[in-house]
């Protein structure tokens, strides 16, 4: 059994829908995150999918708090952060911290990248003198594989994977425990994607760390992780060791997730069966009752899934939100064509308008 | 005869004080009705600017030069005036583009976007046109097509606003489209919808597409034919299952190396190509992917390489390629 790093409860994260000129009336809350429960290893890597808006990034952000969580708890190591008082989450800081997707907007660029680097070193009191932080420094620039030269050098002068790699030395140089690293390659293109992934799999071996990769890419988070977690609107559907995953998904919207990602094969494609999903994804301010994916599942019955929430379960060693699991993967319930529903975008709360189209075209092929 | 028959397209920017940059250096490919053909490559590789190029939508000012030819069904798209390319764009050859929600006018409606295209073109009147956009966006998949003609961009999501722009793009029944990454701003899903939806319009009234996208994964399920291009070149074409079995060029090979896949297993290791695409030579001076390619040999240097054709239509630019038996182990 291993140990496990990082432990989150019931996390949830509402925000406020506000209306008014002068007072702010509260007229709905956006839940984007709405109950999750995962828990990291160390050492290991937990992969969190979802498409946009299904709330992966602000549950990345929760665990670090970085936003706080309305309720929940996340435990790092044992100790409770949700409660923690300021003094001392800033000290835990220190073993946790967090990669950006995008390196250009979250690098200062007016900073160079020794002074980008020795101000976490100066807020956590790390190294006594310049000397010993510049040795600090250097060590991991060398880890990232970043010329010493670089030091004086500011963001722009640097290209995409090179940033990337700033990003990485300024998480790494405080000698953390965990990463979160939130979409850390999809700003990049395909040839220094991985450069990137592979870099971050020998950090990894090499010193240790613990990672939650958050990403849209199922291949890539595929590719790095050890258990991987589904997110649909705010909660996960299904979770999973990454290999098991992809072999045997579970819930239909992993399933039809999978079968959408195209996999640079003529051969595979031509094979494989597409489930295509209907229409978008429904507004987090007013999420579906029942089981959020009730009104996209090809798979949805009459009874249970428009009213009764499914709870994550196991079943056969996979976590899996939904009612009728087994009997899919038992092949006794066909897929059926979907209705589309309208989904707007700044939909706040009113009811959603079901609209009778005749059928998306290619919605179940 | 070839629909579209793009030969030795190029283009340059020129900036005073800077060195000009070919975008484009030239580029050949040809297009057949019903066909689609696919341009892959990584930014900078001069994919758009080559689509830009085709529909006449390159800045005309001084310093920008487009040279070649792109005879599109008897005619050289590259020498329209301004006023005989308005007619053809849209019509004959029509566009889709990345990002819906900037290349939508967000404070029109997109009935009447969507019309425009009509009037303009097919000379309907407003009711006719209308109806018109009606039937479009409900072959696009739009659900209640009436009521979203009043609306604005804003109020769809990102998937509805590529389907009312592909609307608009297919209004004429142009002979040819150019989709220039048509889903790489929007989620798998939804990304998967809308190729869905290329391939039926192509499938359902013989257009030909021409399909840019840096996913190699989007090409391998569409495309029938596929160009790498590096550096503002074609670097390897090959028809689709060619390309993919039987890859020659070291460039193509490191990118689809470096791709994760659903399908291979955890901690499977991804070879990277070195370097970045900052890193290319002029190919006046020999390959542009010869400082980051493993396979260099002494001849990629000093003479740009001429493409190797070879007698199944599949021709690589390169002096070295990957053997074809075992491209696995090849590069140790």
């Amino acid at each position: 059994m291993t140990e496990v790093l990082m432990e989150v409860r019931d996390l949830k994260v509402h925000f406020p829908i506000t209306t008014g000129v002068l007072f702010d009336r509260v007229v709905g809350h956006v839940k984007a995150v709405d109950g999750v429960d995962l828990s990291v290893p160390r050492g290991q890597t937990y992969g969190l999918v979802g498409e946009s808006g299904c709330g992966k990034s602000t549950l990345g952000r929760a665990i670090l708090q970085l936003t706080p969580p309305t309720t929940g708890e996340v435990r790092f190591d044992g100790v409770e952060l949700t409660k923690l008082p300021a003094n001392k989450m800033r000290g835990m800081r220190r073993r946790m911290q967090m990669i950006f997707q995008d390196p250009m907007s979250s690098l200062d660029p007016r900073q160079n990248v020794e002074s980008i680097l020795t101000e976490g070193l100066a807020a956590h009191g790390i190294g006594a003198g310049r000397t010993e932080r510049r040795d600090i420094i250097n060590k991991t620039l060398d880890a990232v594989g970043l010329p010493h030269w670089a030091l004086s050098r500011y963001p722009h002068e640097f290209s995409g994977g090179q940033r990337q790699r700033i990003g990485i030395a300024r998480a790494l140089v405080l000698g953390p425990e965990l990463i979160v690293a939130d979409e850390p390659v999809s700003a990049l293109d395909v040839s220094i994607q991985a450069q990137v992934i592979n870099l971050l799999d020998e950090l990894q071996e090499e010193l240790g760390l613990t990672y939650l990769v958050i990403a849209h890419d199922l291949a890539v988070v595929r590719h790095i992780s050890d258990v991987v977690g589904v997110m649909y609107l705010g909660a996960l559907v299904e979770e999973a060791p990454s290999d098991r995953l992809y072999r045997e998904p579970l819930h239909p919207y992993t399933r039809a997730l999978m079968s959408a990602v195209p996999v640079p094969d003529p051969e595979v494609e031509d094979r494989r069966e597409r489930i295509l999903l209907a229409g978008d994804l429904p507004s987090p301010a007013n999420p579906p009752p029942g089981c959020r994916f009730h009104t996209r599942c090809p798979w949805a019955q009459p009874t249970r899934c428009a009213s009764e929430r499914p709870v994550l379960r196991d079943v056969g060693g996979t976590k899996v939100a939904c009612h009728w699991a087994e009997q899919i993967a038992a092949g006794e319930l066909r897929p059926h064509e979907v209705r589309v529903e309208l989904v707007r975008p700044g939909d706040e709360g009113e009811a959603p308008s079901v609209v009778s189209a005749p059928s998306e075209p290619g919605s179940y092929v | 005869m070839a629909l579209l028959d793009v030969k030795d397209l190029s283009v340059t920017f020129a900036r005073r004080g800077q060195r000009t940059v070919h975008a484009v250096d030239g580029v050949s490919f040809s297009v057949d009705a019903g066909e689609v053909v696919g341009l892959v490559g990584e930014s900078g590789c001069g994919k758009s600017v080559t689509s830009l190029a085709l529909m006449g939508l390159l800045p005309r000012q001084r310093g920008v030069s487009v040279g070649g030819s792109a005879i599109f069904d008897g005619t050289d798209l590259l020498q329209l005036d301004q006023r005989s390319m308005r007619d053809v764009r849209g019509r004959d050859v029509a566009m889709i583009f990345q990002d819906p929600l900037s290349s939508l006018n967000p404070v029109i409606p997109i009935g009447l976007q969507v019309t425009e295209v009509l009037v303009r073109h097919r000379d309907m009147g407003r009711e006719a046109a209308r109806k018109e956009a009606v039937a479009l966006l409900d072959r696009v998949g739009i659900p209640d097509p009436q009521r979203r003609l009043k609306e604005y961009p804003h109020q769809l999501s990102g998937g509805m606003r590529q389907r009312a722009l592909i609307a608009m793009a297919v209004a004429c029944q142009p002979r040819l489209l150019i989709a220039d990454e048509p889903t790489t701003a929007l989620d798998v899903t939804i990304q998967a919808q809308i190729l869905e939806l290329l391939k039926e319009l192509v499938r359902d009234s013989d257009t030909a597409l021409i399909m840019i996208t840096h996913d190699l994964g989007v090409v391998a399920g569409m495309c029938d034919t596929i160009n790498v291009l590096y550096a503002g070149r074609v670097v390897e074409t090959a028809r689709r299952k060619e390309l993919f079995a039987g890859r020659r060029h070291p460039y193509t090979v490191g990118l689809l190396r470096s791709i994760p896949r659903l399908d291979a297993g955890r901690g499977e290791k991804l070879t990277p190509i070195r370097g970045s695409v900052r890193d290319v030579l002029p190919w006046t001076e020999g390959c542009a992917f010869a400082p980051r390619c493993d396979f260099r040999v002494d001849a990629c240097l000093g003479e740009p390489p001429a493409m190797t054709p070879t007698h199944t239509g599949h021709e690589y630019r390169c002096v070295n390629p990957v053997p074809l038996s075992q491209p696995e182990e090849a590069r140790a």
